[in-house]
């Protein structure tokens, strides 16, 4: 029997469950990386062209975080996302057409063109949803949370919110209700350093988010987020650990985001140097180099995977920009079940 | 009212409303009860009193103090199979879970385009006379009845409690559940109540008691005492005033109370939140749009005054309607 490799993670002894994937899901996960970051291109384009109705929060440079943990769970697993949610959606497998009929308001989209970017969801595919409101998801994790332990269906949650969100009421009042019912959620905090334009030094007063952990009596601990392979790992071993209804825990996961906060964002509040900083951490680049320094990928497979997926993002647009807006007389439409 | 063949017995409201939960949980075990001091202590009014040892720890969930967590997880727990009551002690208490009630349960169904429901029911003692003061006396059912999204229900008697309640919690969206502190062990307001599980639909008011002389509308607590001015004024005066219960605000019965200003040609409208603002506003306009050839003159609205509810006993019958001002206000219609 093969002996099982060990990493040390924030002074946890984790499994290295990565070693052990196919090479398969290995490309899998850096095809679903690049979908993100070419979906989020795109999108960008049509904001240029003034072709999205509203506003858009883009997540370029977080995409080893929503990859690397939604792939470590199960596929019938729930995650809520947050109003920056399209890597998350991506990751957990929503259609690429759908998602971008929805983000230009159209009938094809998966709101039917009544939520957007900010409200989109793919309930089918476990994911309940990103959310307008900084934290508004964290309460709907815990609940889905409470659902799989009465059912005893043996899922769990990843609940994915920033920074901003850790200083929310509901962060407090949600994950201490998890931690009093030993709840099956994984609290992931994505740590991109701004909530919109206020830096983590300004809104905390502690060196990790991490750190309220012990406010609730659960596990935490801080992660790279840029890393992809340490991601899946944390996340891999707290499923398993909620699974066996050892509660819930919080990670809090270190990355940053490249873009402004939403389309009209001038980003006074950061310096070029900085960005350019977090750029050279590119998570894409660090897991492909991964890849192919491991012979699981060539440079030559690497470039038309990157191709593919463009391809099939320049299919979404077309889709998108091809698909009729919804009629006028649906708009009191799915107020009510 | 109960059908002659039923068999029934003798309820407080109160009683009415335990026995609409525990009909439901027996049956469903997707339902449960989520809330502060629910379990042992049987809820702050009493309401949950018993359901501990029937039901167990797991289908009711005591909760720490923390409103906004309660409905989050209620809303969570229903868009991923479970039917949730979650009770909120106060009315007052569901300002704090504000976002989750009224950005997140109500527009769920709505942002995912129709591909996510959430059936849950927020149980919640509202109104005033009991000398609590400002934070623990609000009647706030404006402030949900105007989101779209959200169904709200205000039962007036035992009767209508227990099938609203069935019907709220079979209901696949949000309902916010309004009962009223004064009628919760209110003697004067038992009744019969069937043994068995009915439901009375989301949407349909009730006349209870006919009259041709004026329609007075009203909700809650408001629709006992405005039965009360109205015994008064048929036993002084040969008055008889049509006494309609709208039961929920929405979705709202509109049509029941149109048909009975054909007959009577005037409307008065009884609530107990202050009149500025307050949902029979809404009625008002609605009739106006939708009736005014048959009303022979204004709509008059008897409401709370436009103050917090005061503490002082003195201060306190000032601001919230009693039997003497909706009298007053019939007979000034009256003319």
């Amino acid at each position: 029997m093969k002996e099982k490799l060990y990493i040390d993670v924030d002074g946890f002894k984790i499994e290295d469950r990565f070693s052990s994937l196919n090479n398969d899901l290995k490309i899998e996960m850096l095809r679903k990386m690049y979908e993100i970051r070419h979906f989020e291109n795109e999108t960008e384009q049509f904001i240029i062209r003034g072709m999205i109705h509203g506003t858009c929060h883009l997540y370029i440079g977080e995409e080893a975080t929503a990859v690397g943990a939604i792939y470590a769970i199960e596929g019938d697993d729930y995650i809520t996302s947050t109003h920056r949610g399209h890597g998350h959606c991506i990751a957990k497998g929503a259609d690429l057409n759908i998602m971008m009929a929805e983000l230009l308001g159209k009938k094809t989209g998966y709101s039917k063109g009544k939520g957007g970017s900010m409200h989109i969801a793919d309930v089918k595919s476990g994911n309940l949803g990103a959310n307008g409101v900084v934290g508004g998801s964290i309460g709907i994790a815990t609940g889905a949370a409470l659902t799989c332990k009465m059912k005893k269906n043996g899922k769990i949650v990843v609940c994915f919110f920033g920074d901003g969100a850790a200083n929310q009421g509901i962060f407090h009042s949600s994950i201490n209700m998890a931690s009093i019912w030993d709840l099956p959620a994984i609290y992931l905090c994505e740590n991109n350093v701004y909530g919109m334009s206020t830096s983590i030094k300004e809104a905390f007063n502690i060196e990790k988010i991490s750190d309220r952990k012990s406010a609730y009596g659960i596990e935490g601990l801080t992660i790279d987020g840029n890393d992809l392979v340490e991601v899946f790992n944390t996340v891999s071993y707290f499923a398993g650990r909620c699974r066996t209804g050892k509660g819930p825990v919080l990670i809090e996961s270190l990355t940053y985001r490249w873009s402004g906060h939403s389309k009209s964002d001038a980003q006074v509040y950061r310096t070029r140097k900085e960005i350019k900083e977090w750029i050279e951490k590119d998570p894409i680049k660090r897991y492909r180099d991964i890849l192919i320094n491991g012979k699981i990928l060539t440079e030559k497979d690497d470039r038309n995977l990157e191709n593919e997926v463009i391809k099939k993002l320049q299919e979404a647009s077309e889709f998108a920009k091809e698909s009729p807006f919804p009629d006028p007389s649906e708009v009191e439409d799915d107020v009510y079940a | 009212m109960p059908k002659n063949n039923e068999r029934t017995r003798e309820l407080t409201y109160l009683e009415a409303i335990r026995e609409a939960m525990q009909q439901k949980m027996r049956s469903d075990s997707s339902v449960y009860l989520i809330g502060e001091d629910i379990a042992e202590y049987g809820g702050a009014f009493g309401v949950t009193v018993g359901m501990l040892d029937e039901f167990g720890r797991e289908r009711i969930r005591n909760t720490p103090i923390s409103e906004e967590a309660i409905i989050g997880v209620a809303a969570g727990s229903a868009m991923t199979g479970m039917r949730p009551i979650a009770e909120i002690m106060f009315s007052d208490f569901m300002t704090i879970a504000m976002d989750q009630i009224a950005n997140q349960a109500a527009k769920i169904s709505y942002m995912f385009g129709g591909k996510a429901r959430v059936p849950m029911v927020l149980r919640t003692a509202g109104g005033g006379g009991t000398g609590a003061a400002a934070q623990h006396s609000q009647s706030l059912e404006a402030i949900v009845a105007h989101i779209p999204g959200l169904k709200v229900v205000m039962p007036s008697c035992p009767y209508d409690a227990k099938g609203l309640l069935i019907s709220s919690i079979n209901d696949d969206n949000p309902v916010i559940f309004i009962e009223h502190k004064l009628l919760y062990k209110n003697k004067k307001c038992t009744a019969d109540v069937p043994e068995e599980i009915y439901e009375i639909p989301l949407g349909k008011g009730d006349i209870k008691k006919e009259g041709s002389d004026i329609s007075v509308v009203a909700t809650s607590y408001m629709v006992q005492k405005s039965l009360e001015a109205a015994e008064k004024l048929s036993l002084e005066k040969g008055i008889e005033c049509e006494v309609i219960d709208v039961r929920t605000l929405r979705p709202l019965d509109i049509d029941i109370i149109l048909g009975s200003i054909k007959k009577t040609g005037k409307l008065l409208c009884v609530e107990e939140a202050p009149v500025f603002g307050g949902f029979m506003g809404e009625v008002a306009a609605q009739v106006s749009e939708k009736g005014f050839d048959w009303l022979d003159g204004p709509i008059k609205r008897v409401a709370g005054r436009n103050c917090p509810v005061p503490y002082s006993l003195v201060l306190e019958q000032e601001m919230i309607p009693g039997v003497a001002r909706i009298e007053k206000g019939i007979l000034d219609l009256l003319g």
